[in-house]
């Protein structure tokens, strides 16, 4: 499927408020001081069209922070598989955000397959909306291909001066855009406008760090011995920050909850941090990654190289939450240039 | 959100029956165990299983009986924590949750016709046995067999009963060595390393496999490529933190490779380059 419809702004608000009478909707809204969160939202007043990249991404909902997998009875000797869900529709999920998600996608997706990520997934749809304009110095969604929408979502929407200009990309998303007499067809007026937007984007976004795309696999492979990763050893503070507002990290912690009754209990996935200490340690006292550059070296790793062994893909979206949120101010595209700025 | 059950997940988990128990060493305790219905668990040597208490956790523990044992297997828990610790508590009648088994194990096809050379270190006995006594139960699809033992103590000794009866067979050259001897102990004293150049085999054709601490192999290794064994024939199991075993929740990653899907079993080669595996 791959058609055009626009929605005129001045029915937007109409249409979330009819959607989310019917659909659990989330969408941005403004928390202050240029802080955004993914909430659940009823009129269209409360979404933030023009946002920055969220605190969480929407990962919290594909992978929430705390998941219930399985429940037991100890004199049952009962062991029972559990799936949480809940069917969801995503507006406002920025193009990095929906690479993100794609990601997410791969890696539950790869066998052995993760049947809780994948009903979940199966049910959430998702609405793309475009970034006209570049959302502040940490983004690095350029570098990664991530500034223009590449699929990965139900519908798209594109903030055009007095329309939306919707990409129906999927029949769920078709669903939305017929249900309502709302959307029309888009004129080559709007096509015009749509392409116009593009190519000044062209112009917007671009050299973010020194290197090229298809050189960051390399350029990582190389400089596993950097000094550069001693610098970010001496700065970081191992708060976890970093992996837990990422759209791409994915490790957990499984955890028991035994109830007051000491027989039933649920077993618990929840995030968890390669950063944490303890995070790589076993049982005989090894830890395989002791220092904060070495788990620090290891994410980027994650984002760089070991993930085009093991998905041929980066699972960096370019974000610049990682940055935004250090305390340690230890900054991605900093990162980049200092690597490559060392000799071969 | 809502909840309902899922009839397919990587975390189903079964209930395991202990069979019998037995206190090896003051850390180290023995439990077969039965899956429902006396099913196999149908592992190969070096594959896991993930055990579990309710609500306590689950921990990855290597399968300790050979494959060719059917309808109960063995496992071996050294008291590390709080896991492993409560299961010292569990007797004879008692559950335990399984899933499993997780991993590459070790391909015993690959070792037919070949000179088999095992190097185990402390724990790494435990999974070794399995091996041991999957080749000795079919022994004549091998060539020369050498099991070197490597323990701390004569204390720290496992499976008494059987490498009494190993270190008689003609078959089969068992050798043990400890850290520290005591006062009846007869054999020999000093590191495993020591027992490799004497070992008689034909590098081309010799299939070794180690398991044991991470400061084994490297000692180990080496002296495994000065005996000219190939990087392909040098096998090593290695311990990570585990936490799911399907390969989703990133605690036993090392570099691209998941330890508890492509490995616990790696060869030599596989991980000569790899930063931070051995
Ligand atoms: C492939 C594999 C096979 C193993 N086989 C055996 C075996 O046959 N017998 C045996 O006694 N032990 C085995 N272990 C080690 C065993 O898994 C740990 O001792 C156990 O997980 C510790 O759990 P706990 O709750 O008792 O410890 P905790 O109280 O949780 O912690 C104690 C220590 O164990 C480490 N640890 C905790 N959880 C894990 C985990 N999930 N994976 C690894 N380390 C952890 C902690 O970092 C800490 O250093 C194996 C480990 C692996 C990875
Ligand atoms: S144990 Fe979870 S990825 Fe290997």
């Amino acid at each position: 499927m791959d058609k055009y419809v626009v929605l005129k702004k001045s029915d937007f608000n109409g249409f979330i408020k009819s959607l989310s009478k019917t659909q659990k909707v989330m969408a941005p809204v403004a928390k202050g001081n240029n802080n955004y969160a993914f909430e659940e939202v009823s009129s269209g007043e409360e979404i933030s069209i023009s946002h920055i990249p969220t605190i969480l991404p929407p990962k919290k909902y594909f992978m929430p922070q705390r998941e219930t997998i399985l429940a037991f009875s100890k004199k049952e000797h009962e062991w029972k598989p559990i799936l949480e869900k809940e069917p969801l529709v995503v507006f406002g999920i920025h193009t990095c955000d929906l690479e993100g998600i794609q990601l997410l996608n791969k890696v539950f997706t790869t066998p052995p397959q993760d049947t809780n990520y994948i009903n979940r997934m199966n049910d959430i749809t998702t609405i793309g909306l475009e970034c006209n304009d570049y959302c502040d110095e940490y983004a690095s969604c350029c570098v990664m291909n991530n500034h223009l929408p590449n699929s990965g979502y139900d519908l798209f929407f594109t903030e055009l001066s007095n329309d939306f200009m919707v990409h129906i990309l999927t029949e769920k998303g078709e669903k939305i855009t017929g249900g309502t007499p709302l959307f029309s067809e888009a004129q080559s007026a709007h096509h015009k406008a749509l392409e116009q937007l593009r190519s000044k984007k062209k112009e917007l976004f671009k050299d973010e760090v020194v290197v090229q795309n298809n050189e960051l696999k390399e350029l990582f492979a190389r400089t596993v011995h950097s000094a550069v990763w001693e610098d970010i050893q001496n700065r970081c503070v191992a708060c976890g920050n970093c992996t837990n507002v990422c759209p791409t990290c994915y490790c957990f912690d499984i955890k028991d909850d035994i109830n007051l009754d000491l027989n039933t209990g649920v077993r618990i996935r929840s995030w968890d941090s390669c950063q944490n200490e303890t995070f790589a340690k076993v049982a005989g006292g090894e830890n395989f990654r002791e220092e904060r550059g070495s788990r620090q070296r290891h994410r980027y790793m994650r984002k760089f190289n070991y993930s085009i062994g093991k998905f041929n893909k980066y699972f960096c979206t370019g974000c610049g939450r990682c940055s935004r949120t250090c305390m340690a101010k230890i900054n991605l595209k900093e990162t980049i240039n200092s690597l490559a700025g060392e000799k071969k | 959100m809502t909840q309902a059950l899922l009839t397919e997940s990587g975390y189903a988990t079964q209930t395991g029956k202990i069979l019998h128990t037995e206190q090896m060493t003051k850390l180290e305790k023995f439990f077969e165990i039965s899956l429902p219905g006396g099913k196999d668990l149908n592992h190969a040597p070096g594959q896991f299983v993930m055990v579990s208490i309710p609500g306590i956790g689950e921990a990855p523990i290597s399968v300790s009986s050979s494959p060719t044992k059917k309808a109960s297997f063995d496992l071996v828990v050294r008291n590390a924590g709080i896991l492993t610790g409560a299961m010292h508590n569990l007797e004879e009648g008692d559950t335990v949750g399984i899933r499993g088994p997780f991993g590459r194990g070790i391909d015993t096809n690959l070792l037919k016709g070949k000179d088999i050379l095992m190097v185990a270190g402390g724990c790494g006995f435990i999974p070794m046995r399995s091996l041991i006594n999957y080749v000795l139960d079919n022994r004549d699809n091998f060539n020369s067999v050498h099991v070197l033992l490597g323990c701390k103590t004569p204390a720290d000794r496992l499976f008494l009963h059987e490498t009494a009866n190993w270190e008689k067979r003609k078959d089969l050259d068992f050798q043990c060595t400890v850290d520290k001897g005591d006062a009846e102990w007869k054999g020999r004293v000093g590191l495993i390393t020591k027992l490799i150049p004497d070992v008689s085999i034909t590098p081309s054709s010799t299939y070794a496999v180690v398991i044991g601490p991470p400061i084994m192999y490297k000692f180990v290794i080496k002296e495994l490529l000065n005996k000219n064994i190939p990087d392909n024939q040098i096998i090593l199991s290695l311990e990570r933190h585990m936490k799911c075993g399907v390969g989703k929740c990133g605690h036993c990653q090392i570099n691209q490779k998941y330890c508890c899907q492509d490995g616990p079993v790696f060869t030599y080669d596989e991980l000569k380059e790899l930063n931070e595996a051995i």
